[in-house]
């Protein structure tokens, strides 16, 4: 038990009298890919803009455990900008470049808290060794970036503040499927580097493979939980999520 | 028209220009960010004119104080403006807090008729500032006329700095255009919030300073008609654009100068240029010179 780095009890979350997510738990260990799927209005949305503090929600419990000096404090209704100094980012669905900044000023604000000029220097090398075409394209205004090129971009500013959780929302969203293929390689490089990751995908499939443990979450509820691999040998799983 | 004349219209000409732009600068901010008309705005300004003369002829202090004291004050009232007037409407419709800015707008200016009178008072110029410089070709110039812009220009110069090389100018620039995922980076909004309206007063403070030696007088009121002429160098300029801003104050500063020395006899329209050039700007370039267009935030 040592090892939860977030621990999520019945969290429920109210659009007006739309009742968008219904007693939701959840664990994240330490080290984990975690992956939220489900149809398209599911509440996977909801659920990571709730632990991100964008979103009003109720909850039993939602804690986060630092790595970094093991203290628990609850993150409920936590404003959102005091997430990343606990360690916490989130690549936002829809990407949400700044499209008049420049990829390297997008990359600058994800490392907006952090003051050692030195490691953030270093941290752009990595972003920039993991996704090249963001190096080639440092000057250029986000709006010019191709969709793909926009997703790494996201991915790359949520891990500019050194995240220990990182939180990807949709990051195959409207890719080719040759892209996919390479998000998710890089989202596995990630993890081996030591980063938690909370991902949330409607491609069930691809997150399924690379996830340590997997929640299916249906019309706001937790259907199904398993780890990765006996969620896409399911049969229920199969037939709704992965074509049969 | 003989040079030396046009000289000096022309310097004439760039400090009331640079003098609209200073003001611009800090509704261009302001809406950038809020996209909020902040009308009180031009009253800030005029606050930025009692302080120094309170400051200057009324406790007869030198005028270096007298301006860091007025830069100071009004900065704090902009600041109180930001926090008592328009805070506490930020999750309200963007027409509510509109309309606070209107009403603080009426508030400030009456409650300075009550504080300081709506007796216009004189402002003493420093000499230094107003003995004529002779430059060749007969040309003659009062310093302050040279002051003006040479401020104005630094000013807005150290602003494009701070927006574009520094941490904060980054977190504003990109509040502008999306607030949510700038607060997902850890940027505390309401103080870059405050940062915007600290420095659009700081700027409006040094303007009505200014004004106030080019001018030289104060009363609660003076702060409408160059708040509006600056409010239409922002738009003209690009609303959301700092260069911009500038670059429309100046245009408008010398549409205002050069039609009445041109046309001498037109020169009880001086003010209906400036509207003429914001209906023509809003007719065929809505967006401005400079100004991209800017999407309604979600």
């Amino acid at each position: 038990m040592e090892n939860i780095m977030l621990k999520i009890e019945k969290l429920n979350v109210n659009y007006g009298a739309i009742h968008a997510v219904r007693d939701v738990s959840l664990s994240i260990n330490k080290g984990e890919i975690v992956t939220l799927i489900g149809a398209n209005g599911a509440g996977k949305s909801s659920v990571i803009r709730s632990i991100m503090g964008l979103v009003k929600s109720q909850a039993e419990e939602m804690s986060y455990t630092s790595p970094r000096d093991n203290k628990t404090v609850s993150i409920l209704n936590r404003p959102a900008e005091a997430h990343v100094k606990l360690g916490i980012s989130l690549s936002p669905e829809g990407r949400r470049i700044l499209p008049q900044l420049t990829v390297e000023e997008n990359l600058n604000l994800g490392a907006y808290i952090r003051d050692d000029v030195k490691g953030i220097s270093e941290d752009l090398e990595y972003v920039y060794s993991l996704f090249p075409r963001l190096k080639e394209r440092r000057r250029q205004k986000g709006s010019t970036l191709s969709g793909g090129e926009q997703q790494m971009l996201a991915v790359g500013r949520a891990l500019m503040s050194r995240p220990d959780l990182l939180m990807l929302d949709e990051p195959s969203l409207g890719l080719a499927p040759i892209l996919v293929d390479e998000v998710f390689s890089i989202i596995r490089e990630i993890n081996s580097q030591g980063r938690t990751i909370l991902l949330v995908e409607q491609n069930a499939f691809a997150a399924l493979k690379v996830a340590h443990k997997a929640y299916v979450l249906e019309v706001g509820a937790i259907g199904l939980s398993g780890t990765g691999a006996e969620l896409l040998n399911n049969p229920k799983v199969r037939e709704a999520y992965l074509g049969g | 028209m003989e040079f030396n004349i046009f000289i000096q219209h022309f310097i004439n000409a760039l400090s009331l220009g640079s003098l609209y732009g200073l003001i611009a600068v800090g509704y261009t901010m302001v809406y950038g960010i809020l996209r909020l008309i902040n009308f009180a705005h031009g009253d800030i300004f005029m606050l930025g004119a009692y302080f120094v003369y309170f400051a200057t002829i009324f406790y007869k202090l030198p005028w270096a104080f007298g301006v860091i004291i007025s830069i100071i004050a009004t900065t704090i009232c902009g600041l109180l403006v930001d926090r008592i007037a328009y805070k506490p409407l930020r999750e309200a419709p963007r027409i509510s807090a509109l309309i606070s800015a209107i009403g603080v707008s009426f508030f400030i200016e009456n409650f300075a008729v009550v504080v300081f009178t709506g007796i216009p008072r004189p402002v003493v110029q420093p000499p230094i500032l107003m003995n004529p410089i002779e430059f060749s070709g007969g040309v003659r110039l009062i310093p302050l006329g040279i002051l003006v812009p040479v401020v104005s220009f630094l000013l807005v110069g150290c602003l494009l700095w701070l927006l574009y090389k520094t941490k904060p100018g980054l977190a504003m620039r990109a509040i502008s255009f999306d607030i949510e995922t700038t607060r997902m980076m850890g940027v505390s909004v309401n103080k870059i919030i405050a940062l915007a309206f600290g420095l659009g007063s700081a700027l409006a403070a040094v303007a009505g300073i200014m004004w106030a030696l080019r001018y030289p007088r104060v009363e609660p009121f003076m702060g409408m008609t160059p708040g509006i002429k600056a409010f239409i160098a922002a738009v003209f300029g690009g609303i959301g654009s700092v260069p911009g801003a500038m670059i429309g104050g100046l245009i408008l500063g010398f549409v205002e100068i050069m039609s009445v020395a041109f046309f001498p006899t037109l020169s009880g329209y001086k003010d209906a240029f400036a509207f003429c050039l914001l209906i023509l700007i809003l007719l065929f370039r809505p967006t401005g010179i400079l100004g991209e267009k800017l999407e309604d935030k979600i």
